[in-house]
């Protein structure tokens, strides 16, 4: 009962909020000079000054704003993402057809860069002046610090240049035929560099993290006791230690959803990772203001997901919370 | 001197490039050197994804690969700027130059088997002249006539020669009438992207936007035993490094329409690649410094030739481009036929340019003239090259301002509405100069948005040359009056032209006939194959 209202709210509050982000985007897109129809112009190597009127007719780029907004804003409250005038696509279309992609690698590159954050944090919390915790900590760091983009080019030129092992871009080699695990084997081979790549960003954020509260955790009285009752290391450091130093940690990656989002734009250009990043720069480079509001709502979309299963994979973590619920 | 020598060298360039086309046409006759049948070829996209696969609607870059293996055209070019048999298997233009009779081959067929015939031809051009960017194309075109099946007339309003050139690569792609003539709209005809059916040498398997396009050899091409190619995948990698490194490890054998110097001079050494700037020609980019010539100093003759003066054109071929450009000197590609390179080439002489300056009457106050701003694109490339025009400018005493753009259409609608002094920008010559040149030039086409005549240009005799060149038929009176045309515009410089893109080719020692053509890879690739 309790669980149905606040996801109720929850579920409202998210409503207003995306019409928020389209409203403010829509504005946004609009007051920025110049439109689509140059970039059109642009595509074909240039244009008449009636073509070009004509594609802004077309697409009603010469109504009056307000009557564009209301236009856009009617569409998406009756499910219409629009049309898009640069791929000239329906947007959820579009959207649907690089979700999955999208998806995949960044659920994969979170969930990797939380397994191996919180295990480098244990680990370099029980002995925080060893030299692997300060190996960990130089490596996390300078992962958070390089531009992902340069991370990738040299991930690139280490592997698949240097040491072939990895391909260099895409998501699939459309030149081998075969079954169901022979393409799951191509595409996991195609993720392992963009997943390392968006991986490393948030490495340093989980396994600090984790780190601090590990080592907070381990100092705190009830480890003392468990200790005194005679359990292994072992036992106290993942039975007792690790369930209540993880969920700032997870708290965390709840908030970071936003920022894997963001950080997928960059990735998937460089690895030309057919998602919603690339399309997103390939839309924003061309001013394509439908299917930019349209990754814009589902982006907005994900993070509020994203923060729902937080709070469930929390409410499982922690029994305190399940309590007060 | 210099020049003489490069003139040379190009010409026994052609001669070579003439020689061995001829080689590889009796290639099937020596057995050794024959082009071998089958393979995938795969290759980066350039451009990135194509707003659509259908030539006749849409120009460009990015369509012009997929869309000339998919479509193909009556004509087609090689190296010499020589038209040769396409779909159309021989052509006649008429004493007056009033018609212009294309006889197409008879087995050719759209890739769902329905035989392509002169109807298709006429639909084509009326698709084209209706929809498609370039309208000085076809607008001279009345009407086509088809007397049969397999001929085709075009009756023009008076004579054009720069239809050939229209009617090669991706400018004059024959659609199926029984497809498109449905009554919808064929810019977003649903079958532009999907389940296409198109009149080349490959068919569509798969056009996945983002990611890539798939062609397949069609079965029954007209011209037996081609394409040589089972199949090419064509990549989708917008981030350039990217593509160097799959060029290097051997995921992708080819690549076209590459510019970046950084890029291109590493990979001059790379083992097993070959890079060449051959094929350009015809879509013929050109970097400039374009000059608004209706604002404040910039009305001035001598201010315009000063700026010229004053910037040292080696500078930025060879520090900034790191010498993977050739130089250009008027509006018409260097690889034309048409380029003149006799005009004034404005050697760096600060003294000149300050005595200039003097002249029209801008005395240096104080260690400055005036102030100037110049418009830095918001696409990539010319960032060093604005940043070099502003320290040198400032030797002469003018002051310039950059002002940058974030991305291209805030970069455009500056410059499209006139509202700039300087900018650096590229333009295309498409072909034909009645195609992409007269557009910058004629004061006809003053202020008509981005890639018109933003510079407020206007001279009588330009406009005068250009429209008779445009329909005079003899090649030798029109390639005078395109002489003289460009050496006034070097004259009055409303633009300075400072090289020719550095578009290059790249491909791995393992691809046979690379596209040479003047239309790099908006040409079929039916006679690519992949060695051993």
């Amino acid at each position: 009962m309790n669980l149905l209202r606040i996801t109720t709210i929850r579920l409202f509050y998210a409503v207003i909020l995306l019409m928020a982000v389209l409203l403010l985007n829509f504005t946004m897109m609009h007051l920025a000079p110049g439109d689509v129809a140059d970039t059109i112009a642009q595509s074909m190597g240039g244009a008449d000054e009636e073509v070009l009127a004509q594609i802004r007719t077309d697409y009603g780029l010469d109504q009056p704003f307000l009557v564009q907004l209301a236009r856009y804003m009617g569409g998406v409250l009756s499910f219409d993402l629009g049309y898009s005038y640069y791929h000239n696509a329906p947007v959820t279309d579009l959207i649907l057809q690089r979700l999955p992609a999208t998806l995949l690698l960044v659920f994969t590159a979170q969930i990797f860069a939380l397994l191996l954050g919180v295990v480098l944090g244990v680990i370099s919390a029980r002995k925080p002046n060893g030299i692997l915790s300060h190996f960990v900590t130089f490596f996390a760091l300078f992962g958070y610090s390089a531009p992902v983009f340069w991370t990738g080019i040299l991930l690139l030129i280490a592997f698949s240049l240097k040491i072939q092992w990895f391909p260099v871009s895409g998501m699939r080699d459309v030149t081998i035929s075969g079954g169901f695990w022979v393409h799951a084997v191509d595409v996991a081979r195609h993720m392992v560099l963009p997943t390392l790549t968006l991986s490393s960003i948030f490495l340093a954020l989980y396994s600090r993290l984790s780190r601090a509260t590990m080592m907070e955790t381990l100092g705190s009285d009830y480890v003392r006791t468990a200790k005194a009752k005679g359990l292994t290391q072992r036992q106290v450091v993942y039975k007792h230690a690790l369930k209540n130093a993880l969920s700032p940690v997870i708290t965390l990656a709840g908030l970071q959803f936003s920022a894997v989002v963001s950080g997928a734009v960059l990735v998937e250009t460089v690895f030309a990772w057919p998602g919603l990043g690339t399309l997103a720069f390939e839309s924003i480079l061309v001013r394509d203001t439908p299917t930019i509001l349209g990754i814009l709502f589902f982006s907005a979309l994900m993070v509020i997901v994203g923060n729902l299963l937080t709070d469930f994979v929390l409410r499982l973590v922690d029994p305190r919370l399940r309590a007060r619920a | 001197m210099q020049l003489g020598e490069l003139d040379v060298n190009l010409k026994l360039r052609s001669y070579l490039a003439a020689a061995m086309v001829t080689v590889l046409a009796c290639a099937p006759a020596m057995a050794q050197d024959a082009p071998k049948q089958g393979g995938t070829l795969v290759v980066s996209l350039p451009g990135g994804t194509p707003r659509s696969l259908n030539p006749a609607v849409q120009s460009g870059v990015a369509t012009g690969f997929p869309g000339t293996q998919l479509f193909a055209a009556p004509l087609r070019y090689d190296e010499d700027w020589t038209p040769q048999p396409y779909l159309a298997k021989s052509w006649e233009i008429s004493e007056d130059g009033l018609k212009v009779t294309l006889h197409l081959q008879e087995n050719a067929t759209f890739h769902d088997g329905e035989p392509i015939t002169s109807e298709d031809v006429a639909f084509s051009v009326e698709v084209i002249k209706e929809h498609h960017p370039f309208k000085s194309m076809f607008e001279p075109v009345t009407s086509v006539d088809t007397p049969d099946e397999h001929t085709a007339v075009l009756n023009l309003a008076h004579p054009h020669p720069a239809l050939m050139l229209a009617m090669s690569g991706q400018l004059m792609a024959i659609i199926p009438k029984h497809i498109y003539g449905d009554g919808q709209d064929p810019k977003s005809h649903p079958r532009n992207n999907q389940d296409v059916v198109g009149s080349g040498p490959f068919k569509l398997v798969e056009f996945k936007p983002g990611e890539h396009v798939v062609l397949e050899r069609y079965e029954g091409y007209w011209e037996e035993g081609l394409p040589y190619l089972d199949r090419i995948v064509a990549r989708i990698i917008n981030d350039s490094s990217a593509r160097a490194i799959a060029l290097q490890n051997g995921e992708i054998q080819m690549a076209t329409f590459e510019n970046e110097p950084t890029i291109l001079s590493r990979l001059q050494d790379a083992e097993g690649l070959n890079l060449t700037t051959d094929g350009y020609g015809g879509v013929g980019p050109i970097d400039w410094l374009a000059m608004n010539t209706t604002r404040g100093p910039l009305k001035d003759v001598k201010v315009r030739q000063a700026i010229a003066y004053a910037i040292d054109k080696n500078f930025i071929l060879n520090a900034l481009l790191r010498g993977t450009a050739t130089e250009a000197r008027t509006g018409i590609h260097p690889d034309s036929p048409l380029y003149n390179p006799d005009v004034n080439a404005y050697e760096l002489d600060l003294d000149k340019a300050n005595a200039l300056l003097d002249e029209a009457g801008y005395p240096l106050e104080g260690g400055k003239r005036f102030e100037l701003n110049i418009e830095l694109p918001g696409f990539p490339g010319y960032k060093a090259q604005t940043e070099y025009v502003k320290a040198a400018l400032a030797k002469v005493g003018i002051a310039v301002n950059v002002r940058s753009h974030p991305d291209f259409p805030s970069w455009a609608e500056k410059v499209g509405s006139m509202e700039f002094d300087l900018s650096f920008d590229s333009v295309y010559n498409w072909g034909d100069p009645v195609i992409g040149v007269n557009r910058t030039y004629l004061s006809s086409n003053i202020d008509k948005g981005i890639w018109s005549n933003t510079q407020g240009y206007s001279n009588e005799r330009v406009d005068e040359l250009l429209n008779t060149a445009a329909t005079e038929s003899d090649p030798e009176k029109r390639k005078a009056l395109y002489k003289e045309f460009q050496e006034i515009v070097a004259e009055e410089v409303p633009i300075y032209v400072t090289n020719a893109v550095p578009m290059h080719t790249i491909y791995a020692d393992k691809v046979g006939n690379p596209p040479m053509g003047i239309w790099a890879s908006s040409s079929p690739y039916d006679k690519v194959y992949l060695k051993d």
